[in-house]
């Protein structure tokens, strides 16, 4: 049986770990797109605002993965289901 | 802290109905919009009434008169709906009449609703994830409502079998994924916003969360433009599908077809980027 010590420990550097990758890693995709996409517009400026619109488009569906990530953490953090086996 | 952040409070209670929180945010925004808009149209003057106005006076008293009351208000308000209008035109040119009552709704509201969170006292009901999810899945009807009403329904089903049958069970899950997808967006940003401006405002003191609140705004204006143009975006994949395909075999070599090329899940959307990029390189 793990104390309930350990427990809080290891979800708080599971967590931490995981938000660092998860914003880092995501953060490295957005560069690229918006590099590709300031490259785009110096190349054809009057497709801006199809080359914008995308680039947002883009740019929400690479966050989400971030959000996603931060979801996950909090709920970890703040109402890990598996807390309730410890707990009893 | 995470009590006034992740839980939504109980605002009363009616006939053993809990009435949250988001709820009466909701209803306010609503009244708040609908009073706007009514005010608007109170005010509203068509050219033509506005000219034949003109006229009658220059025929009764030939001195040049004052600009008739309102004006103001008008100009806002058609600069708003303008800048709406054109923005869907950008996606879906054909289908500009039909999407912007949806699509402008969707817009104003998760405006407003983003930055009510800014005023004290009052939170963003789109950090609930009710709320979000009950945006996402008007979203996800409105898709199916939309395409069947423009294409019908052997056409708008057919686009699921669109690329190759073979597609289909992927079609089937990104018609699911995405419409969490959109409401986890919107949820985790305004929930994180004001979770950051707490801790700091915990951290730091008082006034420090200044900065955070001003990217608050910023962040408000971009995730209610996001929200939108996605539902946009997902509504015009279901109708111009089979138009798009049309389209193509008529004219192969058309430049405008990066524009009008909507995709409809990720995957994609990183193609068509990266035709832009091509596009442009050649």
């Amino acid at each position: 049986m793990v104390d309930i010590a350990t427990f809080v420990t290891t979800s708080t550097v599971a967590a931490i770990i995981g938000i660092s990758l998860g914003v880092a890693l995501p953060a490295i995709a957005m560069g690229m797109a918006i590099s590709r996409a300031l490259d785009a517009l110096a190349r054809q400026p009057e497709a801006e605002s199809a080359i914008m619109r995308t680039l947002f488009i883009g740019l929400a569906m690479i966050e989400s993965l971030a959000i996603y990530v931060l979801v996950i953490v909090l709920i970890v953090l703040f109402r890990n289901p598996l807390m309730e086996y410890l707990v009893q | 802290m995470q009590s006034s952040a992740l839980d939504i409070s109980i605002f009363f209670e009616f006939a053993g109905i809990h009435i949250t929180n988001t709820v009466a945010t909701t209803w306010g925004i609503m009244l708040f919009l609908g009073l706007c808009a009514w005010v608007a149209n109170w005010a509203l003057q068509t050219p033509s009434d506005s000219r034949a106005k003109q006229i009658s006076q220059t025929a009764a008293n030939p001195t040049p008169t004052t600009r008739p009351p309102q004006t103001t208000l008008q100009t806002v308000i058609e600069a708003i709906v303008t800048t709406i209008q054109s923005a869907i035109s950008s996606v879906a040119p054909q289908h500009v009449k039909e999407l912007t009552p949806f699509i402008g709704t969707l817009w104003l509201f998760i405006l407003c609703a983003n930055l009510v969170g800014l005023i004290p006292g009052l939170h963003s009901p789109t950090r609930d994830f009710s709320a979000t999810a009950a945006l996402a899945i008007l979203v996800f009807l409105s898709v199916h409502w939309f395409g069947v009403r423009i294409l019908g329904w052997k056409a708008y089903l057919k686009h699921y079998l669109s690329p190759s049958p073979l597609l289909l069970p992927f079609n089937l899950i990104s018609e699911v994924s995405r419409t969490i997808a959109l409401s986890v967006r919107l949820f985790g940003n305004m929930m994180s916003l004001e979770m950051t401006a707490l801790l700091i405002l915990m951290v730091a003191g008082f006034l420090a969360p200044v900065p955070i609140l001003m990217l608050h705004i910023i962040e408000a204006l971009v995730q209610a433009y996001i929200f939108g143009i996605l539902a946009l975006v997902y509504i015009a994949g279901g109708i111009q599908s089979h138009q798009l395909k049309q389209d193509k075999d008529m004219k192969p070599e058309q430049p405008e077809s990066v524009q009008q090329t909507q995709p409809n899940n990720a995957s994609q959307q990183a193609k068509s980027t990266h035709k832009i990029t091509q596009s442009s390189s050649e």
